[in-house]
Formats: C-alpha cells, structure tokens, sequence
C-alpha cells in the first residue's frame, strides 16, 4: 500500500489555477498552461491508470491520451459547473472504461429533443451549490489517511472489504467502521450539494 | 413532470467511479436525460471523483514523457456553434437508450414473449447484466420473475403500479434478491419499460454491497 500520510503535502497549484490554464488553453491555446496542468495532473493520472489495472507503461501511454484530450476538448470544460480536477477525472474515467473493459461507457446528450433541462437556477441555489462544493472539498480534505486510502480501494479499484483490509492488514471490523465512517461524511457533502435536506 | 422515483446513491457513485456494467449504466443515463435533480447529484459523484484523483500520490514519470506530449498537441477540435436543442414532447426513449435501440417507440420491432407482454433485447457484447425493452398491454400483472440479482426498471411510458408506489415516465424502481412482488401496469395506456437485471458475478467487488448497510439501499 502506498503512503497516504499528506497525499496533498506536493499539491503543486490550486484549484482556482487548474481550472484558469484549462481555461486559457481553451482561450489561446496556451502551452505554459498546458505544461502547470501536466506537472500535476500527469503523475496522478498514472497513478489513477495503475489502479484501475493498468501496468505503469499502459498506464503511461493512456496517461499520455488523456492529457491530449485535455487540449483538444478544453472548450468542452465549464468552470461554473466542475473543477480542473473533477473534470480531467471524467476524461480519465471514460478512458480507463473504454481501454480497460472494453466497453462504452453511455451518457445523456444535453442536445437530444427529449432532454428534460434544468430548471433556471435561483441565484442563492448557485450560491449554495458553490458553498456545498467547498464542503465537499472540506470534507474530502479532513478525512483520515486510512479514510482516504479505503475509499480509494473501493471507489477506484472496486475492492470488497475482505480484499481491502487484507491489503491494509487492518481486522475487518475496523475496515467496516472506517468505510461508514467515511461514505458517512462524503454523503452529507453529496446531499448538501445536490439540495436534498436531510 | 418530472421523476419522482430516484437512483440510489450506490448506482449514481459506481456510474460516476467508472465500475458499474454498460447495461445497468445505460439505465442510469437514460435516467439522467430525464431527471435534473440527479444530473446535481450525479456532478456531485463526479466531484469526489475529481477530489480522489487530486489526493492520489503521485507516481513516477518516464523522462521525456511531458515532451512527447507536447509534440502530439496539434490544433483543438474546433466546437461547433452551439445546437440550442428543440425540445419535444413526442419522442418516448430518450438517448442514449435511442441509439442503442436504433430509433424511437415506432422504429421498435418487439417479440411477444408472454399473453399481453412484448420485449425488445438489447445486445450489448462483453456484458453479463441484460438489458431489455419491456412492454406490458394496459392493466397487465406483470409475469412473476425470480429475482437472482438486482433488478433495475426505468418507466419511460405508461404506469407500473409497484407495491404502495406508482411509477411514471422516468421513474426507477430497483429490487433485489430478497424483494416480492408483483407489479401492474396502470389501466391508462401500455407501460413501456426499460429492465436490467443482473448477472450473478456483476458486483464483484462489491462496492454496492459495501455502501448497502448504511445508505438504506
């Protein structure tokens, strides 16, 4: 198991910066942008590709693909609806679905005739969602190393619990109070995001 | 009228990490292109995705990988002018379950499988959950089926009375192995559905069950 002590000790900009060179190279195409954004992203995204079942050469060679469509697609990226890391994180998630299962990976189109839109948005429900977006963030950041590496295990790897504490050589019990722990903090973000009250 | 009847937290995390089969995320999708309150939660879901990846330690690059990236960036695919889509009422199957079908309600070739009941296969190679179009004759009990795995049923016409509730267009009802029941489809009009059931090894790792305890699933 890797070491997850301060998996964000390295960060190398942040959020608002990301989702700016994203931004600027859908602009100018800017390259200088595109570099901030590979320094950190590249190494993660190997780091995703390997988990998800990759060998570190595969993983490089799709790590390589995604951050082309990165610069290709960056016009696609919204700023008010996704950060630079929740978006690449698509990308990537559709690439390791279509590289790795074979398979495709079905979403709605936006543009078909029988979409139902979203209502307008009140201007306080935009705000919200902003405010519940940093919550979510908050949240993420304030759980434990041994959180966050079990989450990972099951929201990357799909891991049962059995397999999950052996790797973490933890008795099973601890494994179970540490996934409702965790799911239990991730989904009072989520409902708040979304507006359902508890 | 939107849907009433929502996915569960554990469908919505395992579409949005990438785990879940092609079949039951055709459902999910399909779902999504009716119901904004899940599109809210379904970039939620995205969010962590995106916030896991962040937190991921970074591993290690070959020299010369950033170079070899820069000299494949050619010009960007250029977005065409925004389609501001024309809304319509009279299409049922919205996409993108249309295309995996081939086209809407009258393209539809259906097979008679039971008295008062029609279906529609959906090929999808390398799956093993099985997705299908089912049609049930206004009023008709629909056929007793054992439930091995999960059952995921998307209402996209028509109604489907299922214990105390009343499914209409976009709802999603999802049972599983130890549910009985016997749903009907409401006297109105035919109930055009979209089913998935499971296939046994599906949830391997599991992830479903792990959520299940405590997301009340």
């Amino acid at each position: 198991m890797v070491a997850m002590d301060n998996p964000r000790s390295d960060r190398s900009a942040t959020p608002d910066i990301l989702s700016d060179c994203i931004v600027r190279i859908a602009a100018q195409q800017d390259q200088a942008a595109f570099e901030t954004l590979f320094k950190h992203f590249a190494p993660r995204l190997k780091s995703y590709f390997i988990k998800r079942g990759g060998d570190p050469a595969l993983a490089e060679e799709i790590t390589q693909e995604a951050l082309v469509a990165l610069w290709k697609n960056a016009e696609q990226f919204d700023p008010a609806k996704a950060s630079a890391s929740t978006w690449i994180f698509t990308i990537a998630r559709n690439l390791s679905i279509d590289r790795f299962r074979q398979a495709r990976r079905p979403s709605f189109d936006p543009n078909d005739p029988a979409f139902i839109p979203d209502e307008e948005e009140p201007p306080d429900r935009k705000l919200e969602r902003a405010e519940a977006e940093k919550n979510l963030r908050e949240v993420m950041n304030s759980l434990s190393a041994h959180e966050k590496s079990i989450l990972m295990l099951s929201f990357y790897e799909n891991h049962s619990h059995g397999e999950i504490a052996k790797r973490l050589g933890l008795p099973i019990g601890t494994v179970k109070s540490r996934i409702r722990l965790a799911f239990g903090k991730l989904r009072a973000a989520l409902d708040a995001q979304s507006g359902v009250r508890p | 009228m939107s849907a009433q009847y929502h996915l569960s937290d554990e469908l919505l995390l395992s579409y949005s990490a990438g785990t879940l089969d092609e079949a039951s995320s055709l459902l999910v999708a399909t779902h999504l292109a009716l119901c904004p309150h899940c599109r809210s939660r379904n970039l939620a879901a995205d969010a962590v995705g995106g916030e896991l990846l962040d937190a991921l330690p970074p591993a290690e690059l070959s020299p010369g990988l950033m170079d070899s990236v820069l000299a494949q960036l050619g010009g960007r695919d250029q977005a065409g002018a925004a389609k501001v889509a024309v809304r319509r009422s009279d299409i049922v199957i919205p996409e993108p379950l249309r295309s995996y079908l081939g086209g809407d309600l009258g393209a539809l070739r259906w097979t008679r499988v039971a008295p008062r009941v029609q279906q529609i296969a959906i090929d999808i190679p390398g799956c093993r959950a099985r997705a299908r179009m089912l049609r049930f004759q206004c009023g008709t009990q629909v056929p007793a089926h054992g439930h091995s795995g999960r059952e995921l049923t998307l209402v996209l016409s028509g109604t489907l009375h299922d214990r105390d509730a009343v499914l209409a267009r976009g709802d999603v009802a999802e049972t599983d192995e130890h549910t009985e029941h016997q749903p009907f489809a409401g006297p109105e009009q035919d109930c055009i559905c979209l089913a998935v059931t499971d296939a046994p090894l599906r949830f391997k790792g599991a992830f479903a069950r792990l959520l299940q305890p405590w997301f009340g699933i």
